[in-house]
C-alpha cells in the first residue's frame, strides 16, 4: 500500500451502543456511571457528550474506546462488537498524553508503525501529512517539552489522526487550553472533520463548545448516568463560537441541562 | 571559559595548600608525602606497568560485574513493578539486600567461591543487582498510567507497550539507578579487594593495601588519586551522554 492510498478515506463508521450499565466502586457504595445507556451514532457525524462531572460521559467514551468494558450491554462499531482497544478507534485526552522520549515526528509515527503494510518512506509521508494538517509541519523535529499547550494537544490529534481511526473519540481535548488558543482549534478541528469525514465523539462540559462543534448534542445527567435529552444543531459549518445564533442554541441547552440537573439532584 | 578557570584555581590551590603542609613539617613526611613524591610514584608505577595491570585488572570485574548485574536488575525492576506477587517476593527481598553494604557479602563469598574471581564478580553482582532493581522498579510504578492507555488505543500491547513505552518511560530513573548501581559497584569491588588477596590479578584495592603494608603513604595517596579520577570518568563516558539526552528530550535535569 502506498502513502497516497492510505491517505484515501475508509467509508466512517456506524456506532451503536445498546443499553450499556456500568458502575465504579467508591467510598459510598458503588456508584452507577452508566444506567441502560442506548446511542446511535450515524456514519461521519460529529457528536458530543455533554453534562457535569460524575454523568458517565468520559465513562461511556472510554467503552467506546475499548479501554474498559461494561457490565451489561453491548457496544459496536459497523456490526463488529467493541472488545478492546482498536486502530479503528483514535483517542485523544485532556492530558496530550505525548511520550516525552520521542520527538513530535515520532510521536506521530508510533500508532503508523503498528499499523501493517507500510514501509517507513509511507509512515514518514503520512505522519508529516497530518503534521501539516494540523498546522506543525515546521515542527517535526521539536521535543515534547518544547511546545506549548496548544501545539501539544495538535500533535495529539495529528497522533490520533495518523493510523487512519473510523472514529475518533476525544475526551475534553481543550479543556486546559486559554480561550484563544481554543478557539482557533475549533476552527481548526472542524476544517479537518471536513477534510478527513471521521465520526467524532466528542466529551465536554462545555455547551458552547458543543454546540459549536457538534452535529448533535447529547445530555447527560449523574447519579445515574442517563442520556436526558438530544439536541440537532442545524446551524451552517464553519461555526463561529462567538455567533449570537451560536448563543442562543447554547443557552437552550443550558437551560435543559440546569433541569435536568436539578431533577436528577432532588430524585436523590 | 569563566566556569573552567575558576575550576583549575580552586585545584591548583588545592595542591599548593597540600605543598604548603608539608612544608610546614607539621607530620612526617612518612605520613604527608609532598605532590611531588606522589607525582613521582605515581610515574613510577605507569612507567612500571603495575599501575595500568591494576586498573585493567579492577576494571575488568567492575565492568563485567556491572553488565551482568544491569542485565538481571533492568528486567526483574520491570517485573516486580507490573506483578504484584513478584513485588511482594523479589520486591522484598531486593530491598532488604540493598540495606546490606555489599561489603557484607564478603566473608559469604570467600567461603562459597574460595579467593577466586568468582568471589569478586559475586560481590560486584549483589553491589550492582538490587540498587539497580529497585531504581527501575520505582521509576516503572511512577510512570504516568495516562501512556500506556495512549500506547493502547494505538494498537500496542504486552512486549510491544513494555519495550516501546513503559521501559522508554522509565528512562529517567533506569539511568538513576544505574548509575546508583555503578557507585556501589564501585565501593563493594574497592572494598573486596582491599579485604581480599588475589593471586589472579592485584587491582586497584590491592595496590592500597599494599601500600599501606610498606607503609608507603606516597602509593596510597597516588592510588586513592587514581580512584577518583576512575570514577569521575566513568561517569561522563558513561552516564554524562544519557543525561543529556534526558534533559534534552524531557526538558529537566535528572
Amino acid at each position: 500500500m502506498s502513502s497516497a492510498a492510505e491517505l484515501i478515506n475508509p467509508p466512517p463508521s456506524k456506532l451503536v451502543v445498546d443499553h450499556v450499565t456500568k458502575s465504579f466502586k467508591s467510598q459510598s457504595g458503588w456508584l452507577k456511571a452508566l444506567d441502560d445507556v442506548s446511542l446511535t451514532v450515524n456514519e461521519g457525524e460529529f457528536v458530543c457528550l455533554v453534562g457535569p462531572s460524575g454523568c458517565g460521559k468520559s465513562t461511556l467514551l472510554n467503552l467506546i474506546a475499548g479501554l474498559d468494558t461494561p457490565e451489561s450491554g453491548t457496544l459496536s462499531s459497523d456490526g463488529q462488537p467493541i472488545i478492546g482497544t482498536g486502530r479503528e478507534r483514535g483517542v485523544m485526552f485532556q492530558e496530550h498524553a505525548l511520550f516525552p522520549w520521542l520527538d513530535v515526528l515520532g510521536n506521530v509515527l508510533f500508532g503508523l508503525q503498528l499499523k501493517p503494510n507500510l514501509n517507513k518512506a509511507e509512515r514518514i509521508d503520512i505522519a508529516k501529512y497530518y503534521l501539516q494538517l494540523v498546522g506543525l509541519g515546521r515542527f517535526i523535529h521539536a521535543n515534547v517539552h518544547e511546545l506549548s499547550g496548544g501545539m501539544k494537544q495538535r500533535v495529539a490529534l495529528a497522533r490520533a489522526l495518523a493510523p487512519n481511526p473510523r472514529i475518533l473519540c476525544m475526551d475534553e481535548p481543550f479543556a486546559a487550553l486559554d480561550a484563544m488558543t481554543r478557539e482557533q482549534l475549533y476552527a481548526d478541528l472542524q476544517d479537518i472533520w471536513a477534510k478527513r469525514k471521521k465520526t467524532i465523539i466528542f466529551v465536554t462540559h462545555n455547551v458552547r463548545e458543543a454546540v459549536c462543534l457538534g452535529d448533535r448534542v447529547v445530555l447527560f445527567s449523574p447519579n445515574p448516568g442517563r442520556i436526558r435529552e438530544q439536541f440537532h444543531i442545524k446551524l451552517p459549518r464553519p461555526r463561529d463560537i462567538n455567533s449570537v445564533e451560536l448563543a442562543e442554541q447554547a443557552t437552550l441547552i443550558t437551560r435543559a441541562l440546569k433541569q435536568h440537573n436539578s431533577q436528577s439532584l432532588s430524585a436523590e | 571559559m569563566k566556569r573552567s578557570l575558576v575550576a583549575i584555581l580552586f585545584f591548583v590551590s588545592l595542591v599548593i595548600l597540600w605543598q604548603a603542609l608539608v612544608s610546614a613539617e607539621i607530620w612526617s613526611p612518612v605520613l604527608l608525602p609532598s605532590p611531588l613524591d606522589v607525582a613521582r610514584y605515581l610515574w613510577a608505577a605507569i612507567m612500571d606497568g603495575s599501575l595500568i595491570e591494576g586498573s585493567w585488572v579492577t576494571m575488568k570485574r567492575l565492568l563485567l560485574g556491572y553488565f551482568i548485574g544491569c542485565i538481571i536488575g533492568l528486567p526483574l525492576g520491570l517485573a516486580t513493578a507490573r506483578s504484584k506477587y513478584l513485588s511482594d517476593t523479589i520486591g522484598v527481598l531486593a530491598l532488604g539486600l540493598q540495606t546490606l553494604p555489599s561489603v557484607c557479602w564478603v566473608p559469604l563469598a570467600l567461603l562459597w567461591f574460595g579467593q577466586s574471581e568468582a568471589a569478586m564478580l559475586f560481590v560486584v553482582i549483589m553491589g550492582t543487582l538490587w540498587s539497580v532493581l529497585i531504581a527501575v522498579d520505582n521509576g516503572a510504578r511512577s510512570l504516568p498510567p495516562i501512556y500506556v492507555r495512549a500506547a493502547r488505543t494505538m494498537g500496542s500491547s504486552g512486549l510491544h507497550t513494555l519495550i516501546k513505552v513503559i521501559l522508554p518511560a522509565s528512562l529517567p530513573f533506569v539511568v538513576g539507578g544505574m548509575k546508583q548501581g555503578w557507585a556501589f559497584a564501585w565501593r563493594s569491588l574497592m572494598a573486596a579487594e582491599i579485604y581480599v588477596t588475589l593471586l589472579t590479578g592485584y587491582g586497584l584495592g590491592h595496590l592500597l593495601h599494599f601500600g599501606r603494608e610498606l607503609n608507603a603513604m606516597d602509593q596510597v595517596i597516588g592510588i586513592m588519586l587514581v580512584i577518583v579520577l576512575i570514577g569521575l570518568a566513568a561517569d561522563k563516558v558513561l552516564f554524562s551522554p544519557w543525561e543529556r539526552f534526558l534533559q534534552k528530550r524531557w526538558g529537566t535535569a535528572v
